[in-house]
């Protein structure tokens, strides 16, 4: 069995964005439940926000395959 | 499709696949080879025009199917993203360039599940680093023009901030705008197709290789793998849209907020 230690960091850096994108999503489902006429305008802001979060996380598996290293073991 | 992944699972148990499974030369080897991402993407670009050609050649009042269509897409890209995000003043000139974006890089990202073709050309950095110039140049040149040097950078700073840490606030906004900016959005567009089409080939060759190789135990495991890879498949078709539309969409931020006359 061989693991990569940098697939276990990404799986750390995957948590911040993971509980921002929840967030995110959770004052949009807030506000449009609220207002729905402000619906459309609320996605795009949502989106933006969302890929500004997960971006983070991207980082994170772009590093962890160029960080991921070679088998020991063969 | 993974055919050096196969051979390698068939002699001693499986091995997971990595970034090497998205390298295939067809035509010669090394740095100028003519590989698979290149020809699909070949290949899209003759679709796209395709389809366009086809959808506009007999325009009429009342639109048919394929006008209809080719009008969806385009009317979505020019009102939703390109007039509400640049402006209704100068959204015009950009929405070419956006349309562009949002059709090569949806059917690209369509590509990497239809059968046959199953390789998403934008996980090879290579291209979308490519769009990624074009944006780079578009933005900044335009932002250039319209402003000058000194207004287009004197303007990342909002006004209004202590003397003490405009020089901090001009850094990081700079920062942002030559640097962060380009590489997280081509990073998002290869990452998204690369995690997504890895996590895909995973789930199905790890499927096969329990059925044709594994016992009782393995092959009865592999029923809820390949379910699975079928409901990351459909995942992977949803991601492949919002991502076309995120590209989109954050082109067209920058190219606004380098036009945008405050901060």
């Amino acid at each position: 069995m061989y693991g990569s230690l940098a697939i276990v960091g990404y799986g750390l850096s995957a948590i911040g964005p993971g509980i921002g994108i929840g967030l995110i999503f959770a004052a949009y489902i807030n506000g449009v439940a609220r207002q729905p006429e402000a619906r459309g305008m609320l996605q795009t802001i949502a989106i933006l926000g969302f890929v500004l979060a997960e971006a983070l996380a991207i980082f994170g598996i772009a590093l962890a395959f160029v960080f991921s290293g070679t088998n020991p073991n063969g | 499709m993974s055919l050096p992944l196969l051979a390698a699972s068939a002699e001693h148990g499986y091995t997971a696949p990595d970034q090497s499974i998205f390298w295939q030369p067809l035509i010669g080897s090394g740095a100028f080879a003519i590989t698979r991402p290149a020809i699909v993407f070949a290949l899209s670009a003759v679709l796209i025009i395709a389809l366009l050609l086809a959808g506009t050649k007999r325009l009429a009042v009342v639109p048919g199917k394929k006008q209809m269509v080719v009008e969806a897409a385009y009317g979505f890209v020019r009102n939703s993203l390109a007039r509400d995000i640049i402006g209704s003043k100068d959204f015009r000139r950009f929405v070419p360039l956006l349309f562009t974006f949002f059709t090569l890089v949806l059917v690209n990202n369509l590509f990497g599940v239809i059968p046959p073709i199953q390789y998403p050309t934008m996980s090879r950095i290579a291209f979308p680093l490519a769009l990624t110039v074009l944006l780079y140049l578009t933005y900044h040149i335009v932002g250039l023009r319209r402003k000058g040097f000194a207004r287009y950078f004197g303007g990342l700073v909002p006004p209004g901030l202590p003397k003490l840490i405009v020089p901090l606030v001009f850094l990081l906004e700079l920062l942002s705008v030559v640097v962060i900016q380009p590489v997280t959005i081509t990073l998002r567009l290869f990452g998204n197709m690369f995690a997504g089409h890895l996590i895909l080939v995973l789930f199905i060759t790890g499927a096969e290789y329990m059925f044709i190789d594994g016992g009782l135990g393995l092959k009865i495991v592999g029923i809820p793998t390949i379910i699975m890879a079928f409901v990351l498949t459909l995942f992977e078709l949803f991601v492949e849209f919002l991502q076309a539309y995120v590209y989109t969409m954050l082109a067209a931020t920058f190219i606004a907020s380098a036009l945008a006359d405050e901060h």
